[in-house]
């Protein structure tokens, strides 16, 4: 179907979607150049705040008889299955720690505490996901072949249902994601072969039986008499982490911000007009340190989609470049706080459940008096990171640009 | 691309403890939470906490390991793989294991050699220190003293080539083995010579050693010539070269003239690529990441293929030692250019690119 509207890169020519690209390509570099000890150090100490979060949310679950000790216990073990699936096992998997060279936190031998297995989200959503963005018909996260999220997307009665079982998904989220990993609809058409569809179920199985195991067998047994307490615990740390995640992972392409692509609008696009594509059909959400942190950085979505492969921590010290460059070029920087976006996103739901409907208002070109996350750097401290080369279209200030600046 | 260290040797009964145990631990392994307590108790692969630094000349350090678990044992004269983090970063490098394989306390010991332009020597004899954590990888070299030992051997070694002869003069120390022995070893400067004073002391200690330093600033260089002088009975030993290029080679010219060639051991830091392995057919070699193809030569490894073809490929040693530039083969058979030999690796095994040639079309995932 053709575009109801038209994205931003219709008004820029191909001289300015090529310096565009250079110009992303260089934060990446520079970034790259610089990584070091410091991003090590986080990383190393964040897989090991959380396993001492699992551990402890464990202990107390396991021993105490105290209620208020089993609430601090379910609580631990949620925000631990957070940090795991997002802020460690999402980016692990994408490589963005494969420059460490370290053979355990690695995205070809890391593992997560999902239903997923680690070789088909690996080709589900770094490749087909993070390389085909927005593209209908092509990503199969729109929608994720359940939902219809996309105006552009045609009706069917059984979208009526959305709204509930979209309830349904929050809840049970890890498993929607696997299944849809699976790709059914590949399968349908053709595409994917039966055989590989067995070996992908067969790996699913296998999460499946050891994470019931030990959340349902294996710790509610060691709790003893308290067993019911602890499988109620390892019950609730799970749709709290499905929920936050599926909120998270929601609120990075559906929000009203974002633009989807006919096929012929990204068919022979250069590596500029993908960064732009990126850019525009993505939506950050706004906040401070720790929930950048307990969202995997995924609050910089936007950054995230730019550069896939890139430490998240990252992506909050370059985000400042990257408004610049949505200010220079007249791009929209897509943010917005939490409630809102989520918000929207189930406004979406709602109204597309009905046929109909029209891809809604967009933002219009940044111009730099957004609200953005408290915990970023100042952006002076960013600038002097890598200002140093001399890529910029037009000259580029190491202070953030005024709003009376913008073009 | 990442590498691991070797398996250490753990005991079978807490291997299947902590098997039993993995069921609380899914996705992971009991090992990554006993890593928190120590780093040392890995039993995926082997690691050592750096015991003591001792400086042994201006630019090399012996560096004294404590291996995680019972230290298998290597052969004197052989080399092992180490890991290391430098700037967040791991690197492997291979070096002669200097310590004697039945050192008491079962401690291993390395000593580098400050090589500036480089990474990993930089960091180990500039910045180690006791208490850091090292990666240990696979032992490996054929560069070894045979068991038993020979009755009159013959040793000659430069520079750092006296790493691996250290560690079969120390076997044979302790054997009490140093029965009849010479060995000609060349530095700069006395200074320079590294063990200095613990070869002094065995040539003092030991009647049947007998050691020839040689200062090449003041002396020269010891030239094949002056074996006769030096070791007049050198065509009776065993004898065991280490050192740069130009003198492995001189000195093996030596022993083809008018030497018994199998009682010549060599250690050469680069082999010689492209001697007998250079036959082959070459092939076509498709970098299923960097997608693209590159065609190689006959003898030409897969690593050099690619860089003509412009990619920035990963690499150390160049010479099969390090493992940094192992990629996984996809599809295909590859010429080991050191042997010659022909193989057929099992689908998704890590080859190393720098001693490997394709033999026909082959599939590479770097």
């Amino acid at each position: 179907m053709a575009s109801m509207i038209e994205s931003p890169l219709a008004h820029l020519s191909p001289e300015e979607i090529e310096a565009i690209g250079r110009e992303f390509d260089a934060i990446h570099d520079e970034v790259f150049a610089e990584l070091g000890d410091r991003d090590r150090r986080y990383i190393k100490s964040m897989i090991e705040l959380q396993r001492r979060l699992a551990v402890l949310g464990r202990a107390l679950l396991v021993v105490s008889r105290f209620p208020p000790a089993c609430v601090a216990g379910t609580a631990a073990l949620s925000m631990a299955k957070i940090l795991e699936n997002m802020e460690i096992g999402h980016n692990v998997l994408h490589g963005q720690w494969d420059w460490m060279n370290d053979p355990q936190i690695h995205s070809s031998t890391w593992d997560w505490d999902t239903a997923s297995t680690a070789e088909s989200w690996k080709h589900s959503h770094n490749y087909i996901h993070h390389t085909y963005t927005n593209i209908r018909g092509k990503d199969k996260d729109l929608g994720y072949e359940i939902m219809r999220i996309d105006p552009h997307q045609p009706w069917h009665p059984v979208y009526l249902l959305q709204p509930f079982y979209n309830v349904l998904l929050m809840a049970l989220f890890e498993w929607g994601v696997a299944f849809h990993d699976l790709d059914l609809d590949a399968v349908r058409s053709g595409e994917k072969d039966k055989k590989q569809v067995l070996k992908e179920l067969k790996g699913i199985w296998g999460k499946a039986r050891r994470q019931i195991v030990k959340d349902y067998v294996a710790f509610p047994l060691l709790s003893g008499r308290r067993w019911k307490t602890t499988l109620l615990a390892n019950a609730t740390a799970n749709v709290v982490r499905n929920v936050w995640a599926h909120a998270i992972i929601f609120c990075g392409h559906f929000p009203d911000q974002t633009y989807t692509f006919a096929q012929e609008e990204a068919a022979d696009e250069t590596k500029g007009a993908w960064y732009v594509r990126q850019l525009v059909g993505a939506a950050n959400i706004d906040g401070g340190p720790l929930f950048h942190v307990i969202s995997g950085n995924l609050g910089y979505q936007v950054e995230h989609h730019l550069f896939p492969d890139m430490p998240s921590t990252r992506y909050g010290e370059i985000a400042p470049r990257v408004r610049q460059i949505c200010e220079r070029y007249g791009l929209p920087y897509n943010s917005g706080p939490l409630g809102r976006q989520w918000g929207s996103v189930h406004r979406t739901i709602a109204r597309l459940a009905f046929p109909g409907g029209e891809p809604r208002p967009k933002p219009g070109p940044y111009r730099g008096d957004e609200v953005r996350g408290e915990g970023e750097l100042a952006p002076a401290a960013v600038a002097s990171n890598g200002a140093s080369s001399g890529n910029g279209a037009t000259g580029r200030s190491n202070h953030e640009v005024r709003p009376s600046a913008a073009s | 691309m990442a590498e691991r260290g070797a398996p250490p040797q753990v005991h079978p009964v807490q291997r299947r403890v902590l098997h039993a145990m993995r069921a609380f631990f899914t996705p992971l392994l009991p090992d990554d939470y006993l890593e928190l307590v120590n780093p040392l108790w890995s039993t995926r692969e082997l690691r050592g906490r750096i015991e003591r630094i001792d400086h042994e000349t201006a630019d090399a350090v012996t560096i004294t390991i404590r291996p995680g678990y019972a230290w298998e044992g290597h052969r004197p004269g052989q080399y092992l793989r180490i890991g290391v983090v430098v700037d967040g970063v791991h690197h492997w490098r291979a070096y002669s294991l200097t310590s004697d394989p039945g050192r008491p306390d079962g401690f291993i010991s390395v000593t580098p050699k400050l090589y500036d332009p480089g990474v990993v020597s930089p960091y180990l004899v500039k910045h180690a220190k006791p208490g850091m954590l090292v990666r240990l990888g696979g032992v490996e070299g054929a560069f070894t003293l045979p068991d038993p030992p020979p009755a009159k051997a013959l040793f000659v070694s430069a520079g750092s080539g006296i790493t691996p002869i250290m560690s079969m003069l120390r076997c044979l120390a302790r054997e009490d083995a140093l029965d009849d022995v010479v060995h000609l070893h060349s530095a700069r400067t006395p200074g320079d010579v590294i063990f200095g004073e613990r070869l002094r002391e065995l040539d003092a200690r030991h009647p049947g050693f007998r050691l020839h330093e040689r200062h090449t600033a003041s002396e020269g260089r010891m030239t094949p010539d002056e074996l006769e002088e030096l070791c007049p009975d050198w065509r009776e030993r065993e004898a065991f070269l280490c050192g740069p290029a130009e003198m492995l080679d001189a000195l093996t010219k030596r022993w083809e003239r008018d030497g018994d060639c199998d009682r010549l051991h060599l250690e050469r830091f680069q082999p010689i690529i492209g001697g007998e392995g250079s036959e082959g057919e070459g092939g076509t070699i498709r970098f299923a990441r960097s997608d693209v193809d590159a065609e190689a030569g006959a003898g030409q490894p897969i690593l050099v293929a690619g860089e003509e073809a412009g990619l920035e490929l990963p690499f150390g040693c160049r010479m099969g030692v390090c493992h940094t530039c192992i990629g996984r083969l996809c599809s295909g058979k590859l010429r080991d250019l050191r042997s010659g030999q022909v193989a057929t690796p099992q689908e998704g095994e890590m080859v190393r690119t720098c001693i490997h040639a394709p033999e026909g079309a082959v599939t590479i995932e770097l």
